[in-house]
This record gives C-alpha cells, sequence and structure tokens, in this order.
C-alpha cells in the first residue's frame, strides 16, 4: 500500500505535539514582520508516529539483512553504540561550552584521535570533517597549503586513478586544482609506466585508494609512493576501505601521508539513510600543523595525575575550519566504544574476517559471473553482472532480481573500469550461512537468466512500486509537494 | 569475537573453498614489513564495561540541559518531542545506506522529499536539497552554488560581517585555492547597507545572516533588487535560523535566491555540535546549480507514485572532475528527524515554539535592561537573541554565573572572542526551554555580579 504524504494526511485545525504554555508577560509582535500563513501540515502525534512507522517499513535495512553494497562497508551497527551516543551528558553538551565543563567530552575525542593515529600509523588527526568526501577536501587543502608553504607554488595537479571513487576528483576541482587521470594495468594495479611518465614538479599529490575499488590491493605500493615522494608530491589515501587493513597494514607506516577515515563504514556507527557521516583525517608528521582546527590536547600543565586536562588547540598552519565546531560528536561516541571494545586482536579480526567473507563468497560464484581481475581479493571485489548466454540482462536486472528475494543488491554499475560492474562487500559481520544463502540466490539468478531472462526484466516484482522512472524525475522535477490549486 | 559470529569450523570450510589454508594467506599482497603491525590500542572491554566508563565521562561534562542555560551563537537548547527520537531509532531507518535502490528504500525517500516540501515551505522558497553538513557547509556551498552559475567567470564574494564567524571562516576554508576576492567583513562594524555598495559585476554572491549572528533581524526589503541591480543578477544567499521562520516573513518572499542555514533548531539534540543539519534552498531556475543530493516524484512502471534521487548528472560520481561539489554522504538521520520535528509540532505547534523564544528573549531583555549596568545593544525586535553590554569582561561574569552564584548557570557567549570592538559584550539566547524561573534567576545573578563588584569597574 502506498502512503500518502504527511500534507495529505493532513486537516486544518488539527494540533500536534502540545508546547508549554508562555509563562512571561507577552512582548508586542512586530506585526509588519509576521509571515502570512505557515503552510505546514496539521496531524496529530498517532498520525505522526504512525505515518512515518509505515514508511520505515518501506525500506531494507542493515537490520533486516545482509546489504553488501561494495565500498560502502555496511557492517552490523552495534546497539550499544547507541546507548553510548544517547548518554545525556553528551547529548545536552553544547559546542560552546567552557572546556572545564566538557572534559569528559573532550577527553574521548582525544583517545579517540589517539586510536585513529595508532590504528593508521599517523602522527596527528582532526575529528572535524562531516563525511569521507569532507575528509577527502580537507586532505586535498592540508597537501595544497603544504606546498604553498614551502614555496611550491607551482603545483597544480592531483593524479587520480581510473577507478577511484568520484569524489577524489570532484574534492581536487573543488580546491582549484587540476585532475590528471592514471590508467590501471591488467592486474588492476595503478599502472606504473603511465604514472612514471606523469610524475612531476607539478604534482601536489597522487590520491589512492589501496584496497582499490576493484578490491584489490595494489601490488606497487612501494614503487607508486616512490615514484609520487621522489617528484616532491604527497601520497593521499582514500580511507573507504579500511576494514580490509585494520592491524594488517597501518598507511601511515606504508608511506601514505595523508588519509581519510569512514567512521560509518571502517567503525561501525550507522549510515541513517545518508549520513551523518564522520571522516576524521590522519596525517604524517610534516603535515601536522595543516590540520583544520581546532584538535584536541592534552595539556600537560594543567594536568595531574588523578585528572589530565584537555584544551582544543588549533595548529599553527591550519588550513582553517572545514565546519562549525567540532565534528560529528554523536558520531564519535559510537566510534569510539567499538574502537574500546575491539583492540587490537578486535581490529585484526575485523579485517581477517572482513578479506574472508569476501573470498568465500567470489570462490561460490566465480565459476558463473565473469572475474575481470582473477586475484585473492580484499574486503570486496568486482564481477560482471553479464554473461554471454544471456546477452540481453544487464547489471541492473541482476540487481533488481536480488531485491525481488529479499536481498539487498551490490553496488552496480561502480567502478566505472569494469563492464557491468557487480561490486559486492559482505563485511566481517555475516555468517557463512548468510553468503551461501546470498551466493545461491545469485547462482539462482545467473540460471533464471539464461532461461527467463524477462523474469529479470521485469523484476521487481513484489516491492511498494516497481522500477521507476528516472528520466520522467530528472526531465520533468518534482522536487516539492504542491497543493491542488 | 564481539561481532563476528564464525565458528573455527566454518572459518576451515571457507578457507578450502577458497582454496587457501590460512587467513593469513591472503594478506600476501601487502609488503611483508608492513604485515601485522603493533597497533597498541588500549585492551578490550565488555559492553558492560565501555558502558560504566561511558557514564563517567557523560557525568564529568555539565549537562546544559540540566541547568539554566544561555548561550546560543549557532547552537541552541530546544525542547525535542519524544517522536522524534522514537522515529529516529528505528533500525528502519538509521541502518538503511543511501536510498540508491528506490524499490526498497521509500521510506527514506518519501521522508526526504516532505521534509523538502516543509523546508521550502518555512523558508518561501522553490526548491530544497537533502541538507549539507550544517549551516557553515550550507554557506560554504552557497558560495559554489553562485560560482556555478557564473560559469566560475565571476570572482568575488561579499559577506556580511555579522554572519556567523564560523560560517565566514568556513567559507574561506574552503575557497582557499580558489582565487577569490572575499570582502565585507574586515570592518566588523560595516553596517548592511554599506555592505551591499561592495556588490559588483564582478560579485556572484552576498552572503547576510538574518537574524543576524548578533541577534538582531535585517531589513530585507529591496536587498534582493539592489543585489541584482548593483551585481547583474548576482546571488542574494541568506542564512536564517528556521526556528524564526515560525513567526517572521520569509527570506524567500523578499526575493533571496539562496536561503540556507543550521538545521539543528529543528528537532536536533546540542550533542556538543554535532551532528547538526545544512538546510538549503534555491530558487528553481538554479535547481541544477545547486549541489547535494535532491529527492524527487515519479511513476513507476504501473504507474504508481514513487520517489527516487533525481537531478543526478549534476553530481561528483558522475562529473567527477567537472563536479563543483563532492558531497556525497549528507545528514540524511537529521533530515529524518527534522521532517518529523516539523510533521508533530505541526503548523500550530511550530508557531507557537517560535512565539515562546520571542516572547521569552524579549521577557530577558527587558528584565536586564531593568538592572543597571547593564545595556542591551541589539536594535528590537529580536528573535531569540540579543546582545548585552555588560561592566566586566564576559569571561569574568561567565565564571560567576558558572562558579560563584547560587546555582550554576551556563551564561552566554563572549562576542569579544570573534569582534574586537565588542569586549564585555554577552550574546544572550533565551529559548523555550527557559523557564520564567530560570530567567529571573539568571538576572538576578546578573545583579549579584554586579553589585557584589565582581568585577573591575
Amino acid at each position: 500500500m502506498a502512503e500518502p504524504l504527511i500534507y495529505e494526511l493532513s486537516v486544518p485545525g488539527r494540533e500536534g505535539a502540545k508546547p508549554p504554555q508562555l509563562d512571561v508577560p507577552p512582548a508586542e509582535l512586530p506585526v509588519d514582520l509576521l509571515r502570512e500563513e505557515l503552510p505546514l501540515p496539521e496531524a496529530s502525534e498517532v498520525d505522526v508516529v504512525r505515518h512515518f512507522t509505515r514508511l520505515s517499513h518501506l525500506n531494507y535495512s542493515l537490520d533486516e539483512g545482509m546489504y553488501p553494497l561494495g565500498s560502502c562497508t555496511m557492517k552490523y551497527n552495534p546497539k550499544v553504540n547507541e546507548v553510548a551516543a544517547r548518554m545525556p551528558g553528551f547529548t545536552g553538551l553544547h559546542p560552546l561550552q567552557s572546556e572545564e565543563t566538557v572534559q569528559g567530552a573532550l577527553y574521548l575525542m582525544y583517545h579517540l584521535q589517539e586510536a585513529i593515529q595508532k590504528i593508521g600509523g599517523f602522527a596527528g588527526v582532526t575529528l572535524q570533517p562531516a563525511a569521507g568526501a569532507h575528509g577527502e577536501l580537507t586532505g586535498v587543502l592540508i597537501m595544497q597549503k603544504y606546498h604553498l608553504d614551502r614555496g611550491e607554488t607551482q603545483r597544480d595537479t592531483i593524479l587520480v586513478p581510473d577507478s577511484a571513487h568520484g569524489t577524489n576528483p570532484a574534492s581536487t576541482n573543488m580546491c582549484g586544482l587540476r585532475t590528471v587521470q592514471v590508467p590501471s594495468d591488467e592486474r588492476g594495479n595503478v599502472d606504473l609506466d603511465a604514472l612514471q611518465s606523469l610524475v612531476g614538479e607539478h604534482v601536489v599529490g597522487l590520491m589512492l585508494t589501496n584496497p582499490n575499488t576493484l578490491g584489490l590491493f595494489d601490488e606497487n605500493l612501494e614503487e607508486i609512493i616512490a615514484l609520487v615522494h621522489g617528484c616532491g608530491g604527497l601520497v593521499y589515501g582514500d580511507g573507504a576501505n579500511m576494514s580490509a587493513l585494520l592491524g594488517v597494514m597501518r598507511p601511515g607506516e606504508a608511506g601514505i601521508d595523508v588519509m581519510h577515515f569512514n567512521l560509518h563504514k571502517t567503525f561501525s556507527t550507522p549510515h541513517g539513510g545518508g549520513g551523518p557521516g564522520s571522516g576524521p583525517v590522519g596525517v604524517v608528521e610534516r603535515l601536522v600543523d595543516f590540520l583544520p582546527g581546532p584538535v584536541v590536547a592534552q595539556d600537560a600543565e594543567l594536568s595531574d595525575d588523578e585528572a589530565p586536562y584537555f584544551t582544543f588547540v588549533t595548529p599553527p598552519k591550519s588550513i582553517g575550519p572545514v565546519k562549525s565546531f567540532w565534528g560529528h560528536f554523536g558520531v564519535l561516541a559510537r566510534a569510539h566504544t567499538y574502537i574500546r571494545m575491539l583492540g587490537d586482536e578486535g581490529m585484526k579480526r575485523v579485517a581477517e574476517h572482513a578479506v574472508l567473507n569476501a573470498n568465500y563468497l567470489l570462490s561460490r560464484i566465480k565459476d558463473v559471473y565473469p572475474l575481470p581481475y582473477d586475484r585473492i581479493c580484499m574486503h570486496e571485489f568486482v564481477v560482471a553482472g553479464h554473461f554471454a548466454e544471456a546477452p540481453g540482462v544487464r547489471a541492473l536486472d541482476i540487481a533488481k532480481r536480488l531485491i525481488d528475494y529479499g536481498l539487498h543488491p551490490p553496488t552496480n554499475y561502480f567502478p566505472l573500469i569494469v563492464h557491468e560492474a557487480l561490486m559486492m562487500e559482505p563485511t566481517e559481520t555475516e555468517s557463512q550461512q548468510s553468503i551461501d544463502a546470498y551466493a545461491d540466490i545469485l547462482l539462482k539468478i545467473a540460471e533464471e537468466a539464461r532461461t527467463h531472462p524477462e523474469v529479470l526484466h521485469d523484476a521487481p516484482h513484489h516491492t511498494p512500486v516497481r522500477r521507476l522512472d528516472e528520466v520522467r524525475a530528472a526531465r520533468q522535477p518534482v522536487l516539492r509537494y504542491r497543493r491542488e490549486a | 569475537m564481539v561481532y563476528i559470529p564464525h565458528t573455527d569450523e566454518e572459518r576451515q570450510v571457507m578457507l578450502a573453498s577458497i582454496g587457501v589454508e590460512r587467513i593469513e594467506q591472503l594478506f600476501n599482497d601487502i609488503p611483508e614489513q608492513y604485515r601485522y603491525p603493533t597497533l597498541g590500542l588500549p585492551e578490550p572491554v565488555s559492553e558492560m564495561e565501555i558502558l560504566e566508563e561511558l557514564q563517567e565521562l557523560s557525568a564529568a561534562n555539565l549537562n546544559a540541559n540540566q541547568v539554566p542555560t544561555f548561550l546560543g551563537a549557532g547552537a541552541y537548547r530546544h525542547w525535542v518531542p519524544s517522536v522524534v527520537d522514537a522515529i529516529i531509532s528505528r533500525g528502519e531507518f538509521f541502518t538503511a545506506y543511501t536510498p540508491y535502490q528506490p524499490e526498497i528504500s521509500q521510506g527514506t525517500l518519501q521522508a526526504i522529499f516532505e521534509y523538502q516540501s516543509m523546508i521550502c515551505d518555512l523558508t518561501g522558497m522553490e526548491v530544497a536539497n537533502a541538507s549539507h553538513y550544517d549551516g557553515a557547509t550550507a554557506a560554504a556551498e552557497a558560495v559554489l552554488q553562485a560560482l556555478n552559475v557564473f560559469r566560475l567567470k565571476r570572482k568575488k564574494i561579499v559577506l556580511a560581517p555579522t554572519v556567523h564567524p564560523q560560517y565566514r571562516a568556513v567559507v574561506r576554508t574552503y575557497a582557499q585555492g580558489l582565487g577569490l576576492e572575499i570582502v565585507g567583513d574586515e570592518d566588523p562594524t560595516l553596517p548592511l547597507t554599506k555592505v551591499v555598495e561592495l556588490v559588483d559585476e564582478n560579485t556572484a554572491s552576498l552572503i547576510i545572516q538574518s537574524p543576524n549572528f548578533l541577534g538582531e533581524l535585517e531589513d530585507l526589503t529591496g536587498l534582493a533588487d539592489e543585489v541584482h541591480r548593483r551585481g547583474k543578477k548576482a546571488l542574494l544567499a541568506v542564512a536564517t535560523n528556521p526556528l524564526s521562520l515560525g513567526l517572521l516573513t520569509p527570506p524567500g518572499a523578499f526575493g533571496a535566491d539562496i536561503v540556507m542555514g543550521e538545521g539543528q533548531p529543528l528537532g536536533l539534540g546540542l550533542n556538543f555540535g554535532g551532528p547538526y543539519l545544512g538546510f538549503y534552498t534555491t530558487r528553481q531556475k538554479y535547481a541544477r546549480q545547486m549541489a547535494g543530493r535532491v529527492v524527487g516524484e515519479t511513476v513507476d512502471v504501473e504507474g504508481k507514485r514513487g520517489y527516487v534521487l533525481t537531478l543526478s548528472t549534476r553530481e561528483q560520481h558522475i562529473r567527477r572532475e567537472k563536479a563543483t561539489s563532492n558531497i556525497c554522504s549528507n545528514q540524511g538521520l537529521m533530515v529524518l528527524a527534522a521532517a518529523v520535528y516539523l510533521a508533530a509540532l505541526g503548523k500550530q505547534g511550530f508557531r507557537k515554539i517560535a512565539e515562546l523564544n520571542y516572547h521569552k528573549a524579549h521577557y530577558a531583555a527587558h528584565e536586564i535592561a531593568a538592572l543597571g549596568g547593564y545595556e542591551i545593544v541589539s536594535r528590537r525586535p529580536f528573535f531569540n537573541e540579543f546582545v548585552v553590554r555588560c561592566p566586566a569582561p564576559v569571561a569574568e561574569l561567565n565564571h560567576f554565573l558558572l562558579e560563584g552564584y547560587d546555582y550554576t548557570i551556563i551564561g552566554g557567549y563572549d562576542l569579544e572572542r570573534d569582534y574586537p570592538h565588542l569586549a564585555q559584550h554577552m550574546l544572550v539566547a533565551v529559548t523555550e526551554m527557559n523557564s520564567r524561573e530560570e530567567i529571573d534567576d539568571f538576572v538576578a545573578a546578573l545583579a549579584e555580579f554586579r553589585a557584589t563588584g565582581g568585577y573591575h569597574g
């Protein structure tokens, strides 16, 4: 059943949640400044609860089942994280309270900074960026300012592999820099010869996703880093795929100079139907002074043994703040909780099982789904959603058919360098049984593609709405509710 | 192991299927010298223990909800109806991803569509996106949109000095590589009438705030026309407090081209500064230059109404290096909270909350003005925030309120931090959460501070 819009449930004169009575003498209202009408819906509280509850039933969610969107790391969101973030001494904190009144929050932020430094092998961390792409922007600004500070004003180019997330070149453009694309080689690595011909004194840095978006660890990592450092450039690590490396490798140790982390991927905080995320950025020693401000520091002079004292400090050459206040504290509290419960051994286990699960799923389907790069994968892999024996069936059809079986499709049509890509990331929190069930359905759909392709073309069949007309949505945009005239 | 379900036996079966003997073999591509470092994280704890730890940290903070608080400056203590957290705590919403598969994401998509509609209604604008990170980044995105509208040919942005200092700082952070000229706020006392005169043919946008950072309502009458005339169609972007629009004529009705700001007052807790919500609206004609995700209505193959993410050709995953914004994850769950908040209060309740803020702020200002030694310097009327000139540095007064008085009170914002000419000026916020008793206590504390000479003056 379709759910009406909240406006369509509105009844003139109906009241919702009730504010308190005015307990002070009223002031005179500025008559000439008052708005004429306020066309918000009028619904009762019970109407509102039922409306949004019914809407919730139209969503597929991670709490319902496996959600193997490649590059998105839809791992289980622990419930304790939600309890943690809702502690009254956290939710009730005003961001501009004096430091002495927020020591508990600063303690948490300081220790999260420290933990991310240790996990990534970095010398400094900012928790301010609001999401992964925001962390990228932060990282590129840091690289840019580092070179400017050294007087190397000629550096205007960021190298981006062709397998990169679209946010990499977009972040580059936001900083007024040029993007030059680096091709991949036949094993899915950055093409070293091409890179060799592209490096030079015009290069700000290279943005490297490793494992890359094919789910492959770049076999030439050390050569790549040496080439970029050799021309005076910096190496940016896109940390979207950090789940594969937790406790297994520290990017900062391997020569990555700056990297963002996605707390909403790697560190289990929920995606919220599109946010909020959190994109802390870690940097090596030579970039620490450029971090956006402020960061949390432990003040040795004000600390005594029993109670260390924390303060906000703005790094001396800071690129400036990238958002209001200090970061998505509510998300930070969740990630802190997760890291505290895992420790060193837990981190390593996450990476190992994320990689084990991806390789296991791949082993179950690779004889049927064409695999463009036949290697051991990391936490995710890419196959082609296209069969020689069923030329009319596309990746999109397979994705939509999965929905009929009550499963969430993988990422499709990304990365762009694989034709009809299906990108799958089971994550470590899925059991063998749930991966087997997913693999069984994928194999069944491949069979259907040969025998009954029309079933795939028409999928999904049982959802509240079926394939939606996206062309119409874009050509004749209806972006808000309009009252009947 | 916590959150990892595998048994030893299952691991063996899985490894055999892959064709390796040990998990470590899966990591052979990693250069050996970097493999398996010691991280040095603290020893892990159980759920029970971490909750004890966090309760201690939580208790080490002074919870602004438990004491009289008069601090605003961009984040406000408001009543959040219980329904908001009840809805956003549903796993169906908060454990879903960005709605890329519309057939199984109609809940999120429709909620965003309703949010976009209500935000348009509030601001008097034609299109809204599905959010930016917060008010400051929404202001920065307004700059990017304006540059985009003029195809990066105009290089000047005019910023009023009464725009939130953090918004102005974030605009400068975003713009540092773009070779822009950002003017208008060098002189913090420059009135808006003079700021507008800086708009010229090379200007992409004038950015103002109303109610401004000092709580005052700017006169928007004729402003858009003047900006369009002086700046040959330059854009007027107005940051606003959405709650004030429960009462006041929205900037959209005055012809603004972009209306945006901090959505935290719409049902989001203080949370030490985030996650909040950057709401963002513009005119229909600029819809394709606006960044961020947008949900649109369409039909399915059977003609049934449904919702999808749309206008995606503007976005980074299609445009890549041609994109002017990189936003991807936004504030999805906060958008839902704002939608539930607005729906739950509805037309009457929302107006009522706005009125409570207005009346209580004016009551507090009236009482403070009567004390002697304190002066209200904001032009009336304001909305829920105003500036008080104090008899001593605000830091001293706030210290007294926190520790020197009978009750703990969180005082207002020290404007000297951003405006050197406003030493001894406090920005005081009063919301529906401040009972008359709290306000009277605050006023009494101010009186005692002055009377006891807890200052040098």
